[in-house]
């Protein structure tokens, strides 16, 4: 297989800011820009004019040294196809992400969106696993669930905590009411605070009131 | 609870003008009911059990808690003087639909003094479609008269076939059913489900033997009308059955399943929800009909708070006042003349901790 020289020049501003050169072989394979999916694009005497369009934008990718009619080789149509696909995402990520919504965290580091697919996921796994013990009995011995009184986790209200518990006589935070409830209704043995149980529990009832406003202490 | 002069003359009606109205203390008492309904005495009483989920689990040797409130309704509804003509059970005897839930549900309604008639619930039918319960009380859907008024019962928690295409086992089919928040449910229905439309041709040759001006009083289980589609507090094809209950003067739907203090008035039609004895329902976020006043939010240290049973005292022009026998907490009473006038019930003043949120 043909060793496939990548090197990257900077020489200047192109469409969009850069101008990319990929070596493959004997043929140079030229990043051209993006335009509109209705503009043509440019024409340039000896080389080979490559796009992709998706409806919206038209990625322009040209390979230079290509005489007419020529088969391009292998190595330089994996290169072509791959600078292709490469530009087309950066610009459909940055053109779909505007500015403002960039999540730059932790060493100014711009995360991508695989990064925040990998934390939804991480952070649904342990929801969903809250919801799976909020509708079981198995937490418990009296045959009863959590959602059975709280549908869709109603009347569990965790933005209310911590607060002056009456009936314990003293200051609840969520946890002591899941244990509360675990204890009596269900009938079944306390959590301790860092059991998965707990903290999936507390997951699944803290996200189903996403966007509530805090208000610890309410009654 | 104590009894105050002013909770004694709201109760006698001498003082009370508002519809929902507190009687303290006085709940089974043998007084003579004033009628809130047309200043007349009532005709006749009747109570109601609703929504009991008994639970019986293999391992499980203590008295569960559903059980003993239960137990306590039933001995509640023995006490009331002068006894109800008759006592409905509104549907959910059972958790799981099991056998044995039925037959332990059966033999402690056994104590009822008063004649008791039977509905189903969901919990009761759909992990044998309805085989033991029907062994045990009969038809899911009947009528009777009672002193000038047409009670018809009806099965409403019909769905569709949802358990054939995935093969469920009955525990699978039980249980997809027993959860109300499940976002997959079907929604209930009298005559659009898998046994068809064989009830509501039914209930059409049944009220055509009926004068047009004699009250009617619907039992179903799920409310006759739509208020929350999520979680089942609905029926479906409500307003086919509310259509063919338009020409009738006078009738009132006392539905089960929504485990709390519910009114609702759509043209003829005036619809009271049940207690349950087991525990009460949030409300639901959205479509709570204008004519309720929620009842307070319930204290969960507290078993029996916000759960009970109830009475509907017919009047005798027909108008059925409702009151709640809530556990624990003040009686509400609810009277049909406000009913009628659209009133909004006023709130009870010992209430204070607000509603569900």
């Amino acid at each position: 297989m043909g060793k496939i020289f990548g090197k990257i020049i900077l020489t200047g501003t192109g469409l969009l800011g850069l101008v990319v050169f990929l070596y493959a072989g004997a043929n140079t394979v030229r990043y051209i820009g993006a335009t509109p999916c209705t503009e043509k694009p440019p024409v340039e005497e000896g080389v080979k004019v490559l796009k992709v369009c998706d409806g919206k934008t038209k990625v322009i990718v040209g390979v230079d040294g290509l005489k007419p009619g020529e088969m391009m080789p292998r190595e330089t149509a994996e290169v072509v196809a791959k600078l292709i696909w490469d530009k087309y995402h950066e610009m459909t990520e940055s053109s779909v992400q505007p500015q403002k919504e960039i999540v730059i965290a932790h060493g100014k580091e711009e995360h991508t969106k695989r990064d925040m697919m990998i934390w939804d996921t991480e952070l649904k796994k342990v929801i969903d696993e809250g919801y799976k013990w909020f509708h079981s009995p198995e937490i418990g011995t009296s045959g009863i669930s959590c959602d059975m009184c709280h549908p869709d986790a109603s009347n569990t209200h965790p933005e209310t905590y911590p607060k002056f518990q009456t009936q314990l006589k003293k200051v609840a935070l969520l946890r002591d009411m899941i244990n509360w409830c675990i204890e009596n209704p269900l009938e079944g043995k306390r959590l301790n605070e860092d059991d998965p149980k707990m903290k999936a529990l507390e997951a699944y009832m803290i996200s189903s009131r996403k966007s509530k406003v805090l208000s610890p202490g309410k009654h | 609870m104590k009894i105050t002069r002013r909770n004694f003359l709201t109760y006698s009606g001498i003082a009370g003008t508002t519809g929902l109205i507190t009687v303290s203390g006085l709940v089974n008492s043998p007084l003579n009911f004033v009628s809130l309904a047309y200043g007349e005495e009532h005709g006749f009483t009747f109570a109601y059990i609703s929504d009991s989920h008994l639970i019986v689990k293999p391992g499980y040797a203590r008295e569960h808690r559903f059980t003993r409130a239960l137990k306590k309704a039933v001995a509640d509804v023995n006490t009331i003087s002068p006894a109800p003509d008759f006592v409905l059970y509104g549907g959910d005897l059972a958790q799981l639909g099991l056998k044995e839930e039925l037959d332990l549900g059966r033999g402690i309604l056994a104590d009822l003094k008063p004649k008791l008639h039977m509905m189903v619930g969901e919990h009761d039918w759909y992990y044998d479609l309805g085989d033991k319960w029907q062994e045990l009380f009969g038809k899911p859907w009947y009528s009777f008269d009672h002193k000038g008024v047409h009670f018809v019962v009806l099965n409403s928690v019909v769905v569709e076939d949802y358990w054939s295409a995935g093969n469920m086992s009955q525990m699978e089919r039980m249980l997809f059913m027993a959860q109300l928040d499940n976002p997959k449910g079907k929604p209930f229905t009298v005559g659009k489900g898998y046994l068809g439309n064989t009830q509501v041709e039914w209930l059409k040759k049944d009220l055509a033997k009926v004068a047009k001006n004699t009250p009617v009083l619907v039992f179903s289980h799920s409310p006759l009308y739509k208020y929350y589609k999520s979680w089942n507090f609905w029926t479906d094809d409500a307003g086919d059955i509310q259509k063919i209950l338009a020409p009738f003067k006078n009738v009132t739907v006392l539905h089960g399943h929504t485990h709390q203090v519910l009114l609702n008035r759509i043209k003829n039609i005036t619809f009271y929800g049940m207690l349950s004895t087991a525990w009460p329902w949030p409300y639901a976020p959205q479509g709570l009909p204008e004519l309720t006043r929620q009842m307070d939010r319930s204290d969960p240290f507290n078993q029996f708070d916000a759960c009970g049973t109830g009475k509907i005292m017919f009047g005798s022009k027909g108008g059925a006042d409702k009151i709640y026998d809530l556990w624990d907490r003040e009686p509400m009473m609810v009277a049909f003349k406000d009913v009628v006038a659209g009133k909004v019930p006023s709130q009870p003043e010992a209430q204070h901790s607000g509603p569900s949120y």
